[in-house]
């Protein structure tokens, strides 16, 4: 790659599950588009699936849910918060997609008669549909990106967006993180799937890479989108996500509930009536776990001998398969006894909650010619079939987009001032060691933000990341693998900011545990049923503010609305 | 400003008996999402450089002679 001569039509930034699907439909709606996928690993074994998932979370498959349904159920799951145009669009689209991708060689479970094996997880709907043989996402994805001829850029980071004079997309600056060389990318367009924030809490063990999500994942896209003046939305609504403890990996309830697993205390009785991941559910676990009957536990000892084979069986060769091998270093098993949980160190992640740079219902964020999808992009509970339809939305919108639109002139000060960002470590010979900084901005992140959340806190917390941002140019790198850590950093430290400042303009509580604020403990629809947005102001400061909920175009009514909200089983009913 | 080093004890173990990066194999460096892995061009093996393991499996899957296995990082053991 050799700097400023680069030029592209659309650029994806991020090869892992949205950003694939987003490339190849570019290509596919206009194939004479230049399009290159760029990816800080490689695309082949990058992302969240890098080893494949064990399921869809969110099917949408008729007969078996509707997308009104599964609109209704979002809505209710993230207590209300939602611009449904988008859930909805996911919805209507959800079940072509996995058509699409049976085309394509995924490998669903099917009943007998050759219908998908839908399974029921969510408190109201059913949703959720196994991928046994879910390893082998990652070539599925590979072989497409080869056929539509998708210039594959691997092992480069981008760090910043390039705007034109009237702030709309004119390319992005890129890290070779093997070569320390430092280039400009210009496009047209640009979308962005670089994944979930996922380094910005510490996790209990404290290794700062034992992450629950992907830690290469490290909030860049957040950060990236927010320099571009693009406006993030459910910031303040956390990814917390319930886990085995000190492997921090998904235990995974979605996959052992359909078999009669089930989370439960100390004793071994179930305490919520549903296992499906939302802030409610959180918060009963967060109160489990530090109560009397505490710790939490997987329980799978009551099931029979096959039951608990075929669990292993999708557990140990999908999404994490590590997992058996910390079980089998333990000496403890599936049949033997339950399996210890705890909660993850905080994220951003719309994939699970709500956290995410704003989109509308074709990908577009609020900056022309910026699109997102995936776990980075706000449509809340997306998972991994959301992020396949919102690639595609992206990628078509895109398309659309560059038909329209000319490259941009390149505005030379925002490269030499990036320049000198990024190859700032290198030059400094004898400075802070980026790990070193890292550890200590996520350790304050634990302190002073996780829930429940506490405004004095979250106030000192600030004061501590204002003090980490004069380290951030203290940082040296001895070597270009470092470069890319140090600018991780600097994303990381981004999120967090965003996070503290989201979370106290929200003066409420809402989704749970998400956003449990101990001195505001009480949902306030009066005031806070909207969205509430992050932006970068004029002046180069953080804003927030409100944006009003366009009306449902799925109406709920006042029961359905309640549905999340007693999600702890009562003591009868713990009793039969 | 001064600066120390630290020993840790890495998961991703290579035997250097199976690995054939001497011939020129680069699997493992490319499958890792995290680019933790390098050739020592003396000894003509891989080996792990940083210790930011995710215990992902990607290099221990994609080996085409199972020269690597991965263990759980001491800290989470």
């Amino acid at each position: 790659m050799n700097g400023l001569d680069m030029e592209v039509d659309v650029l994806v930034i991020g090869g892992g599950t949205a950003g694939p699907m987003a490339a190849v439909k570019a290509k596919e709606k206009n194939p004479a588009l230049r399009v290159m996928l760029l990816e800080k690993a490689n695309v082949k074994r990058s992302g969240a699936i890098s080893m494949g998932m064990d399921g869809l979370n969110n099917a949408v498959i008729p007969g078996h849910a509707t997308p009104e349904q599964y609109v209704k159920e979002i809505t209710v799951a993230n207590d209300g918060i939602v611009n449904q145009k988008t859930v909805l669009a996911y919805a209507q689209q959800s079940f072509s997609m996995i058509e699409e991708l049976d085309r394509w060689g995924v490998k669903f479970e099917k009943d007998e008669t050759g219908d998908y094996a839908v399974k029921k997880v969510h408190h109201m709907g059913t949703y959720v549909l196994p991928m046994p043989e879910g390893h082998h996402m990652k070539k599925v994805l590979y072989r497409q990106l080869k056929k539509w001829r998708v210039d594959i850029t691997n092992r480069y980071m981008a760090t910043r967006l390039l705007l034109d004079r009237n702030g709309a997309i004119a390319g992005a600056m890129v890290l070779d993180s093997r070569t320390g060389e430092f280039s400009v990318i210009r496009s047209k367009a640009v979308i962005l799937c670089t994944g979930a924030a996922g380094r910005l809490g510490l996790p209990a063990s404290g290794y700062l890479f034992g992450t629950y999500e992907n830690p290469t994942n490290a909030g860049d896209g957040y950060s990236m989108a927010y320099h571009a003046g693009a406006e993030l939305s459910g910031i303040e609504c956390f990814q917390i996500n319930p886990l085995i403890k000190d492997y921090n990996g998904p235990s995974c309830a979605y996959v052992t509930g359909p078999f009669g697993g089930y989370t439960a205390n100390a004793k071994g009785e179930r305490f919520i009536e549903c296992d499906y991941w939302s802030g409610q559910m959180m918060l009963e676990f967060y109160r489990e776990l530090e109560g009397g009957n505490g710790p939490v536990f997987l329980k799978m000892n009551h099931l029979a001998e096959e039951t608990i084979s075929t669990i292993e069986h999708i557990l140990h060769t999908n999404e994490r398969p590590s997992r058996g091998r910390f079980h089998e270093g333990r000496g403890s098993n599936y049949r033997d006894a339950m399996v210890e949980m705890h909660i993850s160190e905080i994220g951003l992640c719309s994939g699970h909650s709500a956290s995410g740079v704003w989109v509308n219902e074709r990908a577009e964020t609020t900056v022309p010619g910026l699109y997102a999808a995936g776990d980075l992009a706000c449509v809340p509970h997306n998972y991994m079939l959301g992020a396949f339809v919102y690639g595609r939305l992206a990628g078509e919108s895109a398309a659309e987009y560059c038909a329209v639109r000319a490259l941009a002139a390149v505005e030379s000060d925002q490269v030499e001032r990036e320049r000198a960002r990024v190859l700032g470590p290198l030059a400094h010979r004898d400075g802070l060691p980026p790990s070193q900084v890292e550890y200590k901005l996520r350790r304050m992140v634990n302190d002073y933000l996780q829930p429940p959340k506490v405004t004095r806190k979250m106030e000192i917390g600030l004061q501590r990341f204002a003090e980490v941002a004069e380290d951030l140019t203290r940082m040296s790198a001895t070597n270009p693998h470092e470069l890319m850590r140090a600018m991780e950093v600097h994303a990381i430290l981004d999120c967090a900011e965003m996070a503290a400042r989201a979370s106290l303009y929200r003066t409420e509580s809402r989704w749970g545990l998400y956003h449990y604020r101990a001195d505001h403990p009480e949902k306030n629809d009066k005031d806070w049923f909207v969205h509430v947005q992050v932006k970068k102001g004029d002046g180069g400061d953080m804003s927030c503010f409100k944006r009003p909920i366009d009306p449902y175009v799925v109406p709920l009514d006042e029961e359905e609305k309640a549905a999340y909200d007693h999600l702890r089983i009562t003591k009868q009913a713990a009793v039969a | 400003m001064p600066l120390t080093m630290n020993r840790v004890s890495v998961p991703v173990t290579v035997d250097a008996e199976k690995c054939i990066a001497g011939k020129g194999c680069t699997v493992c460096v490319e499958s890792c999402p995290l680019d933790l892995l390098a050739i020592d061009k003396e000894k003509g093996t891989a080996y792990m450089r940083f210790d930011e393991c995710w215990y992902c499996l990607p290099c221990e899957k994609d080996c085409p002679t199972g020269a690597i296995h991965v263990d759980i990082p001491y800290l989470l053991r």
